[in-house]
């Protein structure tokens, strides 16, 4: 928290495409801190890459303002791609099929001087030192992320945007280069904006994260905020991917199927509703008259994930350590941390009927 | 690609075998009774015919027209393409389109076209002019008109490639460029154009092996071209030797140029990748009349001039020449039955060929089977008048009792086709699931039952169009029918051409009318093939 400048600001920004009937970006605000990496976050269509292409220059808003480290660069005061000094990492790499490696990363330092330098430093700083004179369909894809990086990074720019930069890589990779990406920017110091639709990567890389539904923000703020304090039900079930169990209150209870509970912060006028409970905070305990049975359960290396199956015929997941073995079957009583559950109100009509059929 | 493995493991039928390898070794003898001959002149002769002054402008006329065909059509052709796949020009579609339709043209109708307009004497021109006492005008005749009609009818090979091109470069490429500070002038030049050089260079090495390979139009312009002293050294018989001998520099000659092709297309390979989003369009504004004109400039003289041209002579053949139109349809009837007649022979030739050598590359791929495959596209490194001489030399030395016979100038027309055929029949091949052919065989079937049964059948559509397209280019060739036909056998494409020769463009309008309606339907049918 040396200095809190602002990097890049939005103002009520909305585009509209002519050929669908609601905005691709609605009317959205928000703005980043130097240095400080956003990951904008949203299932396929939402206007994640559209905001991504708004704020590098390719679209143009119908309205609201862009300003890019204190310069306005769209509404009012439009500045071309070229001139915005922004990089931009493309999903599919973009790297220039004719050029070499060492070409493609000094491809935006034709005025600079020190070229060679900055390619051998920032060659070095991807990991890609001795591939220099290969061409793109001569490397790995992993590699060639690592040069569509390095290229964006070369012309030192105030901003750079990453659009579902691993999106295309093998999961071994991707792991790998999500740890290293960040490393990477984190040492330039540039402060950047990335797209994914990967939850698990958001939350790993960026400082900030954005989620992104029908154009819209539903939330923004820290890895940890969001998932533990999902503020709508969409995040909770995009991020969170939380259980959501039918309740009815009665006095200062919530009764489920699983039993009753006590929700801290909840909207006090609502009568029926869904509890939110995160797989890991569901604890088992095996018990022979409960209603609850094991349905399947899966290892998956540091835990096991059980699906049970409520007597109304619910399924609901759990994640446990690998400590705790219940086998196929087993009837189970389940327990939640109080703090843990979050309330929130129903879907739709559908989840009504659920809920009355359960009682 | 995949799925051509599935039955290696098995030999091919006997049957298969035989049939392909006698087509093969068939194929095969033009060339080699050429290089025979060559060889036989002896070394010291040779050397002679080929370093004589004569051979030497030759080749330096035909490598310059190659270029300079080359050079326009590319200044021609990117142009095009890039006003009609990237900007906002009115009726897009409809000049995507009608500039391609040029390619339809043969040369040799294009030329008498321009011959029969521009001419010195006797053309539409001089006559317009007549009454302000011009008699004679410039000569079209030579590298000009050469170059001319040469570029009119095969830019769209360039333009057909750079299009492709174009809907190639992933747009991402543009905007990185965009990003990394480059204007829209030099993103232009320094991305999309490098990327670009793949297909020009392809497309440009298609347009000259086409101008070198070409007989009709240096003949008609009486341009010195390797095609045309090929033919008048033949025609004169005074030395057959040296007709052999410039016919095999000109064999080099082409094949060098496809050994290039072949590299520049393999390279293409790592550029080419699919788009997954159009490319933002460029606004012309001022720029819109320009380019319009252009376009009008390019249409008016590649496709309207031809037809118009051809019109005219019919109509004044019927009129001012005395001629009656029942007459007129007699005199075509008899060359247009015999151009059926002889490329539909062709046709069922090249397909019944085609057959055996497709099946076996595709099926039981092998190093036999390879070789048979790549006998039978020799065709396509062969200009027509080598292919042509060689049989003549062959028939009037060996094979008397077939020479000048219309089985001789069908198996001309299946050297040179039958690549066509084996290429449409094997990728109707590789799109049908081996695992349907062995399903047969499990069910108890022999290989020539499920050939029968199954692989004919489901392969029929790629046979038709694959013996329709052979139909439709035998039906235009011109320097294999010129020299093989029987005597008094005159098809459409040898009436064009002697009438044009003799300046009879009345004569020659007629048959150029036919052939360019047969060309574009040609054209048409490939279009919609690829789609």
């Amino acid at each position: 928290m040396e200095q809190e400048q602002v990097i890049l600001r939005i103002d009520g920004i909305t585009k509209q495409f002519h050929q669908t009937p609601k905005p691709a970006v609605a009317n959205v605000s928000f703005s980043l801190l130097q240095g400080d990496l956003l990951g904008l976050l949203g299932p396929s269509g939402c206007g994640k890459t559209t905001l991504l292409r708004l704020i590098a220059g390719f679209e143009r808003p119908q309205s609201g303002r862009i300003e890019i480290a204190g310069k306005t660069v769209a509404g009012g005061h439009w500045i071309p791609p070229e001139q915005r000094s922004v990089g931009m990492v493309f999903q599919d790499y973009a790297l220039f099929p004719h050029l070499t490696v060492a070409e493609n990363i000094g491809f935006g330092l034709r005025y600079s001087k020190k070229c060679s330098d900055r390619v051998d430093k920032l060659t070095e700083l991807v990991g890609l030192a001795g591939l220099e004179k290969r061409y793109p369909h001569e490397l790995s894809g992993g590699q060639q992320q690592r040069v569509a990086l390095a290229r964006a990074l070369a012309p030192e720019p105030a901003l750079i945007l990453l659009d579902e930069p691993l999106s295309n890589l093998d999961v071994q990779v991707r792991l790998r280069l999500r740890e290293e990406l960040r490393e990477i920017l984190k040492a330039t110091g540039i402060s950047g904006v990335f797209v994914t639709h990967d939850q698990e990567e958001a939350l790993a890389i960026a400082d900030q994260v954005a989620v992104m539904r029908q154009g819209k923000i539903e939330q923004l703020g820290s890895p940890e905020d969001v998932y533990t304090h999902p503020q709508t039900r969409f995040v909770a079930e995009f991020v969170t991917r939380a259980n959501f169990l039918p309740a009815k209150r009665i006095g200062q209870l919530w009764e489920t199927e699983i039993g009753c509970f006590k929700v801290k912060k909840e909207s006090a006028d609502k009568e029926v509703g869904d509890l939110m409970i995160r797989e890991e905070d569901l604890i088992l305990q095996r018990a022979d008259n409960a209603p609850v049975i094991i349905h399947t359960r899966r290892f998956l290396g540091r835990e096991y994930r059980y699906c049970l199956q409520t007597s109304s015929g619910k399924r609901l997941h759990a994640r446990t350590s690998a400590e705790i073995v219940l086998p196929v079957g087993t009837r189970v009583e389940l327990a939640v941390a109080e703090q843990a559950i979050r309330f929130f109100p129903h879907k739709d009509i559908s989840d009504n009927l659920v809920m009355n059929s359960c009682g | 690609m995949q799925i051509s493995r599935g039955i290696t493991a098995h030999k091919p039928p006997l049957f298969l075998l035989i049939t392909g390898a006698i087509t093969a070794v068939a194929i095969v003898i033009p060339l080699t009774y050429l290089v025979i001959r060559t060889a036989g002149v002896g070394g010291e002769e040779l050397a002679d015919l080929l370093l004589r002054p004569r051979t030497v402008t030759v080749l330096i006329n035909s490598a310059g027209m190659a270029a300079g065909v080359t050079l326009f059509s590319a200044l021609i052709a990117i142009p095009l393409a890039f006003l009609t796949v990237r900007t906002d020009l009115p009726w897009r579609r409809f000049w995507l389109i009608v500039t391609t339709l040029p390619l339809a043209v043969p040369s040799y109708v294009g030329s008498f076209a321009l011959i029969a307009a521009f001419g010195p004497r006797g053309s539409l021109l001089q006559l317009l002019l007549e009454p302000l006492g011009v008699q004679e005008l410039p000569s079209i005749y030579g590298w000009f008109g050469t170059i001319l009609a040469i570029t009119l009818f095969t830019y769209p090979y360039i333009l057909l490639s750079v299009r492709a091109g174009l809907h190639g470069i992933d747009p991402a490429m543009e905007e990185a460029a965009r990003s990394l500070g480059y204007s829209k002038r030099a993103t232009f030049f320094r991305v999309l154009l490098p990327q670009l050089r793949p297909s020009i260079v392809a497309g440009s090495l298609l347009v000259a092996l086409y101008a070198l390979r070409d007989f009709g139009t240096p003949s008609l312009m009486r341009f010195d071209a390797f095609t045309r002293v090929i033919f008048l050294q033949y025609r004169s018989s005074f030395n057959r030797n040296l007709a052999a001998a410039l016919a095999l520099v000109l064999v080099v000659l082409v094949l060098g140029i496809l050994w290039l092709e072949n590299k520049a297309r393999s390279r293409a390979r790592y550029y080419s990748r699919r788009a997954s989003r159009r490319a933002s369009q460029v606004k012309l504004g001022y720029w819109k009349l320009p380019a319009l004109l252009f376009c009008t400039a390019i249409t008016l003289i590649g496709l309207v001039l031809p037809v118009g041209v051809a019109l005219f002579w019919l109509i004044r053949g019927l009129t001012v020449g005395g001629g009656d139109a029942v007459n007129l349809a007699q005199d075509m009837v008899q060359p247009a039955l015999n151009s059926i007649w002889a490329s539909g022979l062709a046709a069922i030739a090249a397909t019944i060929c085609a057959l055996p050598v497709a099946i076996l590359a595709v099926r039981f791929p092998s190093r036999i089977t390879a070789i048979i495959e790549r006998c039978s596209y020799i065709g396509f490194g062969l200009p027509g008048i080598v292919v042509a001489l060689s049989l003549v030399f062959l028939g009037a030395n060996y094979l008397p009792w077939i020479y000048q016979t219309v089985p001789i100038l069908v198996f001309a027309y299946l050297v040179l086709f039958l690549p066509q055929s084996v290429g449409t029949v094997r990728s109707s091949l590789l799109q049908v699931n081996p695992q349907l052919e062995e399903s047969a065989q499990v069910l108890g079937r022999t290989p020539w039952q499920t050939l029968r049964e199954i692989t004919l059948p489901l392969v029929r559509p790629g046979i038709l169009s694959g013996s329709m397209l052979v139909f439709l280019t035998a039906i235009k060739e011109l320097p294999a029918t010129l020299l093989l036909a029987p005597i008094g056998f005159s098809t459409l494409a040898t009436k064009i051409w002697t009438a044009t020769e003799n300046v009879a463009f009345s004569d020659a309008a007629a048959a150029a009318l036919t052939m360019l309606l047969v060309s574009f339907g040609t054209t048409l049918f490939m279009l919609s093939q690829e789609q």
